[in-house]
């Protein structure tokens, strides 16, 4: 089984070989990738990695309580990530489509409220800001670490 | 009296200049008075908000939550994955 944080890459195809299977027809794909919002170079993500592996777990049991056929997996990258390339993939497979969307669906929402990770934004000037989705602007603090 | 591991991370480990600390508490002692604590002992622990994220062993919990020897307490910075 692939890790559920890494530092590489994330290797899609390598997701999907987990999930699919000829019993089941419809497969859903999810990729977050970094954005190129106010001048942001690359993203510098973090985690207690510990307890998002225990999260991812727990979400993950949870959505195949709830459909049962279906399969999911995912792989969150951490790390600086240039823009473009994906910090997350999920991939639900399931006999049709309506359970692999909603597999799909269910985790990347959970995923963005339960897992504690972080992202610092890199700017082209050399400065970063840390991100909260609460919507309160972080002061932008001065090139760091 | 229990000790207890506290653990920061990405802008909460800036604010306090560090990774993690222990702190001891008393008998009944919750994740709040653990973070009044960590204020007391850690330089930079002020500036945390008043009532951040916390996690116990591994698992998000409110700041009423109880703690006990041995525990690892984590103060979550807003959480932005994905």
């Amino acid at each position: 089984m692939m890790a559920y944080l890494t530092v590489h890459p994330i290797a899609v195809e390598s997701l999907l070989a987990e999930v699919q299977g000829p019993e089941r027809g419809g497969t859903c794909a999810f990729m977050g990738t970094v954005r190129n919002d106010d001048d942001v170079t690359s993203i510098e993500y973090s985690a207690y990695d510990e307890m998002a592996i225990a999260e991812i777990e727990r979400l993950l049991a949870e959505a195949h309580q709830r459909w049962p056929e279906a399969r999911v997996t995912l792989q969150h990258r951490l790390g600086t990530i240039p823009v473009g390339e994906a910090s997350i993939a999920i991939v639900a497979a399931a006999p049709h489509r309506d359970a692999a969307f909603a597999a799909c669906r269910y985790v990347i929402e959970e995923v963005k409220h339960r897992l504690p990770i972080w992202k610092k934004e890199m700017h082209a000037d050399g400065t970063s800001t840390w991100v909260d989705p609460s919507g309160k602007p972080v002061a932008r603090a001065s090139r760091d670490r | 009296m229990p000790n207890v591991t506290v653990r920061f991370f990405a802008r909460y480990a800036e604010l306090t200049g560090c990774e993690s600390t222990a702190v001891a508490v008393p008998p009944t002692a919750t994740v709040s008075d653990v973070l009044a604590r960590v204020r007391e002992t850690v330089p930079g622990a002020r500036s945390l908000p008043p009532r951040p994220l916390a996690a116990v062993n591994l698992r998000q919990v409110k700041l009423d939550a109880r703690v006990s020897d041995g525990d690892e307490v984590a103060l979550l910075p807003p959480l932005s994955g994905g």
